[in-house]
């Protein structure tokens, strides 16, 4: 990121003056500019009184998750203040036009700056609160706690008095006719909750200005990097405060950073070069079990990795071809109970012990004959008809595995019992159960997983973006569309929702037989409806909906979150299903796209008017930001 | 489009030049009790372009259904160039016969070029496995299905809206987009289902052009409307349908002039017409308003409206 100074001039953010500007939600002052410079006086000092507060301690014990106690060595949810710190002190640089910054803030920037403070805000005071109440009261905070709150309500403040960005859903002479006419800015405009909206709104950023070729592909690694550090941060953060205190500055930052339009300029790049950032987005990934030192952490990601590659193998039969299969976790207990089978445990019925690579191709195999024996018959059916038979072939799954126990039929699963004690791999001798040095670094046997999974990750990530972009692909989204205009315009539907199904289950069986392997055993538990943690099909088809569906980044993200939020947060198990289902209805009623929008589905959900025409204004974006 | 069509019938218009594309004999459709299509017989021959006219509810969109293999009719057969059509709808299409609908069904969260790319999949073979080994000869075949999606593009006036997404579209286009979608399955018969409805007089010209430059490149076309200038204008000959059964057929005029025609449409006079009196009482009414009218107005442009496009202010659909 740091190389793109010089090279980026920015155009359209040199004046921060213009109509673009619309009267602050706060006015420090009843002149305009008055209550600009104050409010940047603010953030500013803010800012930095924030970053100095991570360097002196805020508690006095280490009992505090995190160890905040030394001078000099911001730790655990200091760290998040002292980047919320810096990202404000950049952005405020961008805001007023210093040269070099600028290309920070593309799109809005008053919003963005008002989402990070913000962010500060909460995640700081959640801190202090956390202390207050986990070590007994407010006398255990050092002057450090206390600098620290000021400081970050000190640059809330201030961004509340700066001026809004034009939000992209008013009239573009209105606001600038408000700011001018108006001696007292902000007394009609309605009720705080509204003025607050209109704050965060931001207007897209304009056209980017040409980099060269190896500055873009920096910018695609250096963003990577970055979401590696995010992720492997995440994964670190203890449970409880320090992870809270993550989910609450990343709720606000990561939309921060979207007001400031860099996600725009960044899915820009990407779709200009996209073997560069499929390649830096596999190299990142590559290189988290090597950052990683605890073996409880790689076990996590392994998981997630399992975990986010099945939603994606969904994705493909939800998003793609829309088919609302509710029991696609069969499909991953399939392959995992195959795999378990020929793979040499000691209480297989079969007792055989075939390579890892034949596992995986039986494990594929038999999926795919289970996907094609299921999706036959229930295939002719549509919509809530399909998706409670698929849900009842899942239930059928498990409950015929639990039967198959020798005493109600053919001792095949052992029963409730599954099969336990699956052999770790050994592939060309190389021992997946052992600890092994790569490049000096420590990979454990989770880590030794985590990298099988991600190949794994990898084909099903080809397979997916390969059939979308396709005339099986276009075939598939145009029998989601209109089943009936897509067979007139001569495609086979059945047989092409066959395929669909049939190779969603394939690449969940081929996913099933490394889960096997991770996980030691199989049990028919783990592969219910619902249950409180994932995989099961319900969190699968959240994970899609949650990211975005028919997307590739989507289902990732979404898998990422609904594994990391109930690993982590424990404490809250009782209540899981009830906030999952909370957060679903809210994100349906602001964000239906999901986190990640495909392109098609942005232009869907939203007036075409807030996007602007496809060809326009964003020549470079490509169908999917994926 | 321009190049390779299935059909190279002769684009000279009147009836029977080219043998029968389509030859629908003795269709019948029953729900149930309800007989919608009644022993319909139809032939389209090459490079003809055929109207299928009759008032609301009369069954044209189900025997349009019929034939297309989207409902299969009780009784009878449908042939197209000489083989008997399968009554599955993506058979139909591969076999040589397109269709649009009467209410659009575009794949609305589709790009316009996507949109008539899933036109071509009856003309193109790539399968699963080749989109995932991505060879040379998918990438050709990819190629040439933009390619010509792009030449219909242009044919129908589109090429700068190809990364719009089809819902975003005006309505005018978006028939428009119907017609280039189901024309990208190289048909040799092109069934419109009310191309025109809803649209603006300027619109309805240029969709008759659109037509009449689509026969010219060898496609026969059978067309369903209800306006009755743009079938007479359009049509080379026309087939009255009146509660599922058809009544006459035969060149424009000759059904213009059918009186069993007139009367399907605006219903037999009592015996002994009481409301004639009261009718002529009302025109000569408006004629003397009229006349009144042109006096004060000058007189330079204020002749009485046509018939046909009071018909057309009329409707609303």
């Amino acid at each position: 990121m740091t190389t793109q100074h010089t090279t980026t001039p920015a155009p359209g953010t040199a004046d921060t003056t213009t109509a673009t500007a619309g009267p602050p939600p706060l006015p420090l002052s009843p002149d305009p500019h008055t209550s600009r410079t104050l409010g940047r006086i603010l953030v500013g000092t803010g800012a930095l009184t924030a970053f100095a507060s991570t360097m002196l301690p805020w508690t006095w014990t280490s009992a505090f998750p995190g160890n905040l106690t030394i001078a000099m060595y911001p730790a655990g949810l200091q760290l998040l203040t002292l980047t919320a710190a810096v990202l404000t002190a950049a952005m405020l640089l961008a805001t007023a036009g210093v040269r070099g910054l600028r290309w920070l803030t593309p799109g809005g920037r008053h919003s963005a700056l008002l989402l990070l403070t913000l962010g500060n805000l909460a995640a700081t005071w959640y801190t202090a609160a956390a202390i207050a109440v986990e070590l007994g009261g407010v006398v255990n905070f050092e002057p450090g706690m206390w600098i620290a709150a000021a400081g970050t309500l000190l640059a809330a403040v201030g961004a509340l008095a700066l001026p809004t960005d034009l939000p992209a859903d008013l009239p573009a002479g209105l606001p600038a006719d408000a700011d001018a006419d108006r001696p007292a800015p902000g007394t009609r405009q309605g009720p705080p909750w509204q003025r607050l909206r209109r704050a965060v709104a931001a207007p897209p950023p304009g056209p980017a200005a040409p980099l060269p070729g190896w500055a873009e592909i920096l910018v695609i690694c250096a963003a990577c990097a970055a979401g590696l550090y995010v992720f492997a941060y995440g994964i670190e953060a203890e449970g409880g405060p320090p992870f809270i205190g993550f989910l609450i500055l990343a709720a606000f930052a990561f939309p921060a950073l979207g007001r400031a339009g860099l996600p725009r300029r960044l899915s820009a790049l990407t779709v200009a070069h996209r073997t560069v950032t499929l390649a830096a987005t596999f190299a990142a990934a590559l290189l988290f079990p090597i950052t990683q030192s605890n073996e409880a952490y790689t076990n996590i990601a392994v998981s997630v990795l399992i975990f986010a590659t099945v939603a994606l193998g969904l994705n493909m039969v939800v998003g793609l071809a829309g088919i609302l299969d509710l029991g696609y976790v069969a499909f991953l207990g399939v392959g995992a109970y195959t795999a378990a089978l020929v793979s040499g445990a000691e209480t297989s019925s079969l007792g055989i012990h075939v390579p890892f690579w034949a596992a995986v191709l039986i494990g594929a195999a038999v999926a795919l004959v289970f996907g094609l024996f299921i999706g036959f018959p229930s295939l002719r059916l549509h919509g809530d008809y399909l998706a409670i038979v698929t849900l009842g072939f899942g239930e059928i799954f498990r409950i015929s595995v639990q039967n198959l126990d020798g005493d109600s039929g053919p001792n095949i699963t052992n029963g409730p019992n599954g099969i336990p004690n699956i052999p770790d791999l050994k592939i060309f001798g190389f021992d997946l159960g052992q600890p092994h040095t790569v490049l000096g670094f420590e990979v454990g046997r989770f880590g030794n997983y985590y990298l099988l999974m991600l190949l794994f990750t990898a084909i099903v990530v080809t397979v997916f973006r390969r059939s979308d972009n396709s005339r099986i692909g276009r075939a598939w989204i145009a029998i989601r569309e209109d089943e009936t205009a897509a067979r007139a315009m001569g495609v086979n539907a059945f047989r092409l929702k066959l395929m669909a199904f049939a190779l969603g289950a394939t690449l969940a069986g081929m996913a099933g037989t490394v889960l096997a392997h991770v996980e030691f055993s199989v049990t028919p538990e783990s592969y219910k409806f619902v249950h409180t943690a994932p995989p099961n099909s319900a969190f699968l088809l959240i994970a899609v909906i949650l990211g975005g569906m028919g997307t590739v980044s989507g289902p990732l993200i979404g898998a990422a979150l609904l594994y990391l939020i109930p690993a982590k947060l424990q404490f809250m198990a009782d209540y899981q299903l009830l906030l999952f289902g909370i957060a679903l209805v809210l994100l349906m009623r602001f964000r239906p796209e999901g986190l990640i929008a495909d392109r098609r589905k942005q232009l869907e959900f939203h007036e075409p008017e807030q996007l602007g025409t496809p060809t326009a204004a964003a020549p470079g974006l490509g169908k999917t930001e994926a | 489009m321009t190049t390779t069509t299935t059909t190279p019938g002769t684009p000279a218009p009147g009836t029977g030049s080219g043998g029968a594309v389509l030859d629908a004999s003795g269709v019948t459709m029953r729900f149930g009790g309800l007989t919608a299509v009644r022993d319909v017989n139809l032939d389209v021959h090459a490079g003809e372009i055929v109207g299928l006219i009759g008032p609301n509810g009369a069954g044209k969109t189900t025997f349009f259904n019929c034939l297309t293999g989207l409902y299969i009719p009780t009784e009878g057969t449908v042939r197209y160039r000489g083989t008997v059509l399968p009554h599955r709808s993506h058979l139909v299409t591969q076999a040589g016969i397109a269709r649009t609908f009467q209410n659009i069904r575009l794949f609305a969260n589709m790009t316009v070029l996507e949109n008539v790319l899933v036109g071509r999949h009856t003309r193109t073979h790539e399968g699963l496995f080749s989109a995932l080994v991505r060879g040379p000869r998918f990438r050709r075949a990819e190629r040439e299905s933009e390619e010509r999606a792009m030449d219909l593009l242009r044919f129908t006036g589109l090429e700068t809206k190809r990364e719009h997404l089809a819902r975003n579209l005006p309505y005018g286009e978006q028939r428009k987009l119907e017609i280039a979608r189901a024309l990208a399955s190289e048909p040799g018969l092109l069934l419109l289902d009310e191309p025109t409805a809803g649209m603006t007089a300027v619109e309805t010209t240029a969709t008759r052009e659109l037509v009449l430059a689509i026969r010219a490149q060898g496609t026969a076309v059978l067309v369903i409307e209800h306006d009755m200038r743009f079938i007479f204008n359009l049509c080379d000959r026309v087939a009255v349908l009146v509660r599922g059964e058809k009544l006459v057929e035969g060149t424009p005029e000759t059904v213009q002039r059918d009186e069993r025609v007139v009367a399907a449409y605006l219903g037999t006079p009592f015996e002994g017409e009481p409301g004639q009196a009261e009718a002529a009482e009302v025109q000569a009414a408006e004629e003397a308003e009229a006349a009144a009218h042109r006096d004060t107005a000058g007189g330079a442009d204020a002749h009485p409206p046509d018939p046909a496009d009071r018909r057309q202010e009329g409707r609303t659909d």
